[in-house]
């Protein structure tokens, strides 16, 4: 179960964060998945849903993902093209001498959250 | 609510980790290898032969990591090599703290190589770095040649790739020159030992490497 791993290390991350940044709760957390991360987003979230409620820091928090389309690069050729249509072999010219320029990111872009001291926020806002 | 902006890869927190398990087990002088496979390739027949054949050289210890059960520990201490039984609960892969438990669990360590024998799998332990020095893999005959084709980030991130149970290569439809191809393909400084631990062809040269890295590890301290 590759994505409770991954969750667990998120949420140590976050507290990292958290306590960089004078952070009361976490409303939010962004990620960035790139297409050919090899998580299953759906087996993700049913992580991220269980684990939330086991940590104050991050309980109720959702969880958001923006998807980074692969892209691979041919140098044989220099052209570049989508990774999930056409995989390692170029489909300009062929060749298999190619790379992956992005998509296979994973990483936490962002979270909204509350700070303490922070008058603006005060009570925990319900939305 | 603040926005805060991060990008920071998920596995950070256990990359610094890992980073720390290094430079510790480098004061302790500890030799640390992440051995990775898929389940019933033959690490610990591989680690068993080479405990024996090293006798006296290097000594050796070794973590195994498994879901469950004990069978594969019971059968290194049989060689008089330490070794430590570590279960992960169901997770797929060792990350950098269970490795440091590990560690911490084998009490009076004398090891001069601590090999981690991680679960059995091709995926996940490619993607967490568990704070070992080197990262070896192996690939077995009757698993196919096409394994760095279907699972590239393994092959990509190991220094050594040890093709085992050479003597089955009449049996299988196995292109030894096909399988070295796609892994260099992948992997330009792989090294690549084929090797048998039933009859010790090609040990030898996998040993070899293995000292030769030791000492290398050494010099650069």
């Amino acid at each position: 179960m590759h994505e409770l791993g991954i969750v667990e290390h998120v949420i140590r991350t976050l507290h990292d964060v958290a306590e960089e940044n004078n952070v009361r709760r976490i409303g939010s957390v962004t990620l960035e998945v790139g297409e050919v991360s090899g998580v299953v987003m759906d087996l993700l979230t049913d992580c991220w849903n269980w684990f939330r409620e086991k940590d104050d820091l991050v309980k109720g928090a959702e969880l958001l993902t923006e998807t980074i389309e692969a892209v691979t690069v041919c140098t044989a050729c220099d052209k570049t093209y989508r990774t999930v249509d056409h995989g390692k072999t170029c489909p300009h010219c062929g060749s298999k001498e190619t790379y992956l320029l992005r998509g296979n990111e994973f990483s936490i872009k962002q979270i909204e959250a509350e700070l303490f001291d922070d008058p603006e926020d005060g009570e925990p806002e319900t939305e | 609510m603040k926005v805060i902006e991060l990008r920071r890869t998920v596995t950070d927190s256990n990359d610094r980790d890992a980073e720390a398990l290094r430079r510790e087990l480098r004061s302790k002088g500890i030799f640390l290898i992440n051995l990775m496979s898929a389940a019933g390739s033959g690490k610990t027949t591989l680690l068993s032969r080479t405990i024996t054949d090293l006798t006296g050289k290097v000594d050796i210890g070794v973590m195994e990591a498994d879901i469950a059960s004990d069978v594969d520990a019971v059968r290194i201490s049989g060689l008089g090599a330490q070794s430590i039984q570590m279960h992960t609960d169901g997770m797929c892969h060792v990350d950098a703290g269970m490795a440091r438990a590990g560690i911490e669990a084998m009490e009076d360590l004398k090891a001069d190589v601590v090999f981690l024998e991680n679960v059995g799998n091709l995926i996940c332990p490619a993607e967490f770095d568990t704070g070992a020095h080197r990262k070896v893999m192996i690939l077995s005959v009757p698993e196919g040649d096409d394994k760095p084709l279907k699972y590239p980030l393994m092959f990509r991130e190991s220094d050594a790739l040890v093709i085992t149970k050479t003597d089955a290569l009449p049996y299988f439809d196995f292109d030894l020159d096909a399988a070295k191809r796609r892994a260099l393909a992948l992997n330009p400084d792989i090294r690549i030992f084929p090797v048998s631990a039933k009859t010790g062809e090609g040990m030898a040269e996998w040993e070899d490497w293995l000292l030769s890295e030791l000492e290398a590890w050494k010099r650069d301290a």
